[in-house]
């Protein structure tokens, strides 16, 4: 890994980095995991616990959690929702929507005009097609007039998927 | 996979966060009065059926000093199959996938080494003919890392 500069790094020593690549895999399914993990990576499960205590105060850690699978939980309609919101009001509204309880993530992504009007993205999980339609429905009445415009795209095929990896 | 009504409640508790102390299953299997051995034996199923596909720490990629950004593309109908194979070839291609839409082709690059972005961007572009959207993030309204089932 590359030298740690940017502002918004928390300080993070070669002890953390290898437990980190111990538990990017997951937690052991053991009575006692950080104890199990200590063991791997040479210290105390006291150490383990309290880095990862650090870490997830930190933000380096969001939280220690299980993710489901959409797909195997029967959320097979999952769209990819795009809307050209004022910019002025982008954070009120961006709230707004990422609270929504169908809503996984919303972001805020910069315009290619003039193919691409849309700055605010919101994905939508649902059981169908008709369903994640309705939901996208339900943003846009939410919105209101500051809707000025927006699309839904549905995923048609997982090309690649391995997610990101610390390299050793 | 069938779900019943403990291993809901197992996914929906677990999505939630999970404690840092000597003996977290057995905490956590208190407050949902199952056992111990029974909450792990539960989440070694769940998990090898991929009804969960991780558990553990959730990292922030940023904090550790990585980029993400994602990128779409708009390729031909008859030319995607060898675009796929371009873009997918790049290590720092995390995931891809292809959508109902004039840009059909939507991928996210990773890499713990922010100076890449650009360089397999520009790589992208040239190994394929055609033009990356690069549309990284800028903001973040509340992600939420639970699904109630």
């Amino acid at each position: 890994m590359q030298a740690i500069k940017h502002e918004d790094t928390a300080m993070l020593d070669e002890t953390d980095r290898r437990l980190i690549l111990a538990t990017q895999e997951g937690l052991p399914l053991d009575p006692r995991p950080y104890a199990v993990i200590a063991r791997n990576i040479g210290i105390s499960a006291g150490e383990v616990m309290q880095r990862l205590q650090r870490m997830l105060n930190s933000g380096v850690i969001r939280r220690i959690a299980a993710v489901p699978n959409h797909y195997q939980l029967g959320y097979t309609a999952n769209a990819m929702s795009v809307w050209n919101v004022p910019d002025e009001s982008i954070e009120k509204l961006g709230k707004r929507i990422g609270a929504l309880e169908f809503v996984s993530h919303c972001y805020r992504r910069p315009r290619h005009l003039p193919n691409w009007p849309y700055n605010l993205f919101a994905m939508v999980h649902a059981t169908s097609r008709d369903e994640a339609l309705e939901k996208v429905a339900e943003i846009a009445r939410l919105l209101g007039d500051n809707d000025q415009g927006h699309d839904i795209l549905f995923s048609r095929r997982i090309l690649k998927k391995t997610g990101m990896r610390l390299t050793p | 996979m069938q779900l019943d009504q403990i291993d809901r409640q197992i996914i929906n508790s677990l999505q939630e966060g999970f404690p840092v102390t000597e003996q977290p299953y057995a905490e956590v299997a208190e407050r949902l009065s199952l056992s111990e051995s029974e909450l792990i034996a539960r989440l070694e199923r769940l998990l090898a059926d991929r009804v969960l596909t991780r558990f553990g720490p959730m990292f922030q990629a940023e904090k550790l000093g990585g980029a993400f950004t994602l990128v779409a593309m708009s390729v031909r109908d008859d030319d995607f199959e060898r675009v796929a194979d371009i873009v997918n070839s790049f290590p720092e291609v995390a995931h891809n996938y292809e959508r109902e839409h004039h840009f059909n082709m939507w991928f996210v690059v990773a890499t713990d080494n922010p100076k890449r972005i650009n360089d397999v961007l520009t790589e992208i572009e040239l190994d394929s003919g055609y033009s990356c959207y690069n549309m990284p993030k800028q903001d973040e309204y509340f992600v939420k890392l639970k699904l109630v089932v």
